[in-house]
């Protein structure tokens, strides 16, 4: 096992540059658009299937703590704090090189976050966040915990589409892009459609090759405990409340990083981010990709994705992904690759894990 | 010296008094059994002393420190292990990761380190798998390993779950009810594991209901009865108790 321990991350790299090349053969290199966008979505997917999949805590608010990390990027990105210059909180930011001076296209001084610097706020509050929310809300269990995550979504949703600080029910627009490194931006410009599908797929790749570690770990070991017998892993000496808070937080800060970088990529974030039903996508898809499945829920999740943001559920998006979560549900509440209809294809069945009885 | 010390250890459950001022001893290296009928308070009195349970009154002091009030995960890396009357294994994890479980207090990997794959993080992962197979070989379970825990037969289930808790090194294990729905082959040798745990160093504090089990391998026995100690002797005297008889021998041996 050892040595083949990248094998997987090496099949992903070679997937995501097999892409590439077939778009471009294809002659369809708009495709990278919305595959760009199914790689941030998918950040939120590998953390909740974590928390989800392999810990067995449910989070109905995952949507939020994406969106916390979009609107806080965006907000201070954009939020002008010229007509504030010389406070000692603004001089003090500048001072430390966090701000930026530039003019608008009207020739209006401005003075903004720096996108790192407002990219490392997103992170930080919203790993606050996660941390205060987690704290007394994963004591709950089952339909409790699913209701009470619920409640956090919807405040989050609420909030966003109240405020006029972030645009009501318009969100923030004109996000500007979030320069890396060497000329590279996180920016929806189509000159550097390339370069931002290999930048998103290559914070996938880095967030699956830690994921894949963790979970082949003592930590992943204990977190499979936790959701098998939380009192029997507690008698182990897992310390089950902590776990659990760990990996909350771990899933929202990788939420929140999906967040901001689709924000930046995107130009602007709505309040459609924040909704339930987008949570409900991610579970949906968690689901289908068979719960504690890494790579199954990537692939699906980076499948219906791609199709929703190419329209082909016209508006039905919402109606297709709670007609998956039923159908999962009742047919294969283990994931597609598990249900009973597959095992029983004669080819597949030697090549999927089986239930030994000795 | 005694390993185990339990003061006035009570317990209600609403009007129900689940263990009422229980105080006893485990001596360090002994084997001590725990009795009663059905009811009398024996689960409820492990869920006190390992922390999954609040005690209303009392002290339990556990290797030099009051223990009351922690946490079970507090409790187990303290040096206290357990197996539970309704099997508690993991599923849908192999028997070889279930006893590996059992490795958590002694091995340090969190999430970042773990996520990072640092090389000690590999390193202590084959010494938890290395320990976990040779504590399979030490209950002749080790082709197993691979075998999913949950789909085994309810006797070797039962072993497993006794290596998981030995997997924590103990100083102290407390078994619920090791022989409930083994055959007398299996519970005869589940004795006789038990003994050779015991003969490794290990103190253990079982219940059981097997006599013939409690009265071969226990060094003393406690008796409860309505959550009341009725008696703590060793397991000759105990047949011969008057009270004993009454209440718990007298059902089915007298
Ligand atoms: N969590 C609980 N809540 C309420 N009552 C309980 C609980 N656990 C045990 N009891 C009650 O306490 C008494 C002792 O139970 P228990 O300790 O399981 O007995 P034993 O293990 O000796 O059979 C029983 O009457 C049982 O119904
Ligand atoms: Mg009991």
């Amino acid at each position: 096992m050892g040595r083949w321990r990248h094998l997987p991350i090496v099949a992903l790299a070679l997937a995501v540059i097999a892409v590439h090349l077939l778009t471009t053969v294809a002659g369809k290199p708009q495709y990278l658009t919305q595959l760009t966008m199914a790689g941030y979505y998918s950040l939120v997917i590998v953390g909740l299937t974590l928390l989800m999949g392999y810990t067995g805590q449910i989070s109905l608010g995952h949507a939020g703590f994406f969106a916390i990390g979009g609107y806080t990027s965006g907000l201070l990105t954009t939020y002008n704090l010229y007509p504030r210059n010389g406070q000692l909180l603004v001089s003090l930011l500048q001072a430390c090189g966090l701000l930026l001076a530039g003019k608008d296209m009207y020739g209006a001084d401005l003075l903004l976050v720096r996108p790192w610097a407002a990219c490392g706020v997103a992170l930080l509050v919203t790993i606050g966040i996660a941390y205060l929310v987690g704290k007394p809300v994963l004591k709950l269990r089952g339909h409790y915990l699913a209701m009470a995550t619920l409640g956090f979504g919807t405040i989050v949703y609420k909030v966003v589409l109240g405020s006029s600080l972030v645009g009501a029910a318009d969100g923030i627009s004109d996000i500007p892009a979030f320069p890396l490194f060497a000329g590279l931006a996180v920016t929806g410009k189509s000159a550097l459609r390339t370069q931002n599908y290999y930048v998103a797929w290559g914070l996938v790749l880095g967030a699956m090759a830690l994921l894949t570690n963790l979970i082949r770990s003592r930590v992943g070991r204990a977190l499979r405990a936790i959701h098998g017998a939380e009192d029997a892993a507690n008698a182990m000496g897992v310390d089950t409340g902590r776990y659990k808070l760990q990996m909350f937080v771990l899933s929202a800060a990788l939420a929140a990083l999906g967040g901001v970088f689709l924000t930046h990529y995107n130009g602007g974030i709505g309040p459609s981010e924040a909704s339930v039903m987008k949570s409900v996508r991610y579970v949906a898809i968690v689901a289908v990709g068979g719960m504690a499945n890494l790579w199954g829920a990537l692939v699906m999740g980076v499948l219906l994705n791609f199709l929703c943001l190419r329209g082909s559920f016209g508006s039905y998006d919402d109606a297709v992904f709670g007609l998956i979560l039923l159908a999962i549900m009742l047919f294969a509440p283990d994931g597609l690759l598990r249900a009973e209809f597959v095992r029983r294809l004669p080819g597949l069945r030697r090549r999927l894990p089986q239930r030994r009885v000795p | 010296m005694s390993l185990l010390e339990v003061k006035d250890l009570g317990k209600r459950f609403g009007g129900l008094r689940a263990v009422a001022n229980v105080s006893f001893t485990v001596a360090a290296g002994s084997i001590k059994a725990l009795i009663g009928p059905n009811g009398a308070g024996k689960t409820t009195l492990f869920n006190l002393i390992f922390g999954a349970l609040t005690p209303d009154s009392g002290q339990v002091w556990f290797d030099g420190e009051q223990t009351d009030g922690w946490k079970p995960h507090q409790v187990a890396a303290a040096g206290m292990a357990r197996t539970f009357q309704h099997i508690r294994l993991f599923p849908k994890m192999s028997v070889l990761e279930n006893i590996a479980v059992g490795r958590h207090v002694h091995s340090r990997a969190g999430f970042l380190s773990s996520m990072f794959g640092l090389p000690w993080t590999r390193r202590e992962q084959r010494a938890v798998r290395e320990k976990a197979l040779e504590i399979m070989r030490f209950l002749g379970v080790e082709g197993l390993a691979e075998v999913e825990a949950t789909s085994l037969a309810y006797g070797q289930q039962r072993i497993v779950e006794l290596g998981r808790a030995l997997a924590c090194e103990p100083k102290l294990l407390l078994l619920d009810e090791p022989a409930a729905g083994l055959n007398m082959r299996e519970t005869s040798e589940m004795a006789k594991l038990i003994a050779r745990i015991r003969d490794t160093g290990v103190t253990v504090l079982l219940v059981e209901h097997d006599m013939t089990l409690v009265m071969n391998i226990s060094d003393e026995v406690l008796v409860l009865s309505y959550g009341e100690k009725i008696a703590d002797d060793k397991p000759l005297a105990i047949q011969k108790h008057p009270e004993v008889i009454k209440v718990y021998l007298g059902e089915d041996d007298a």
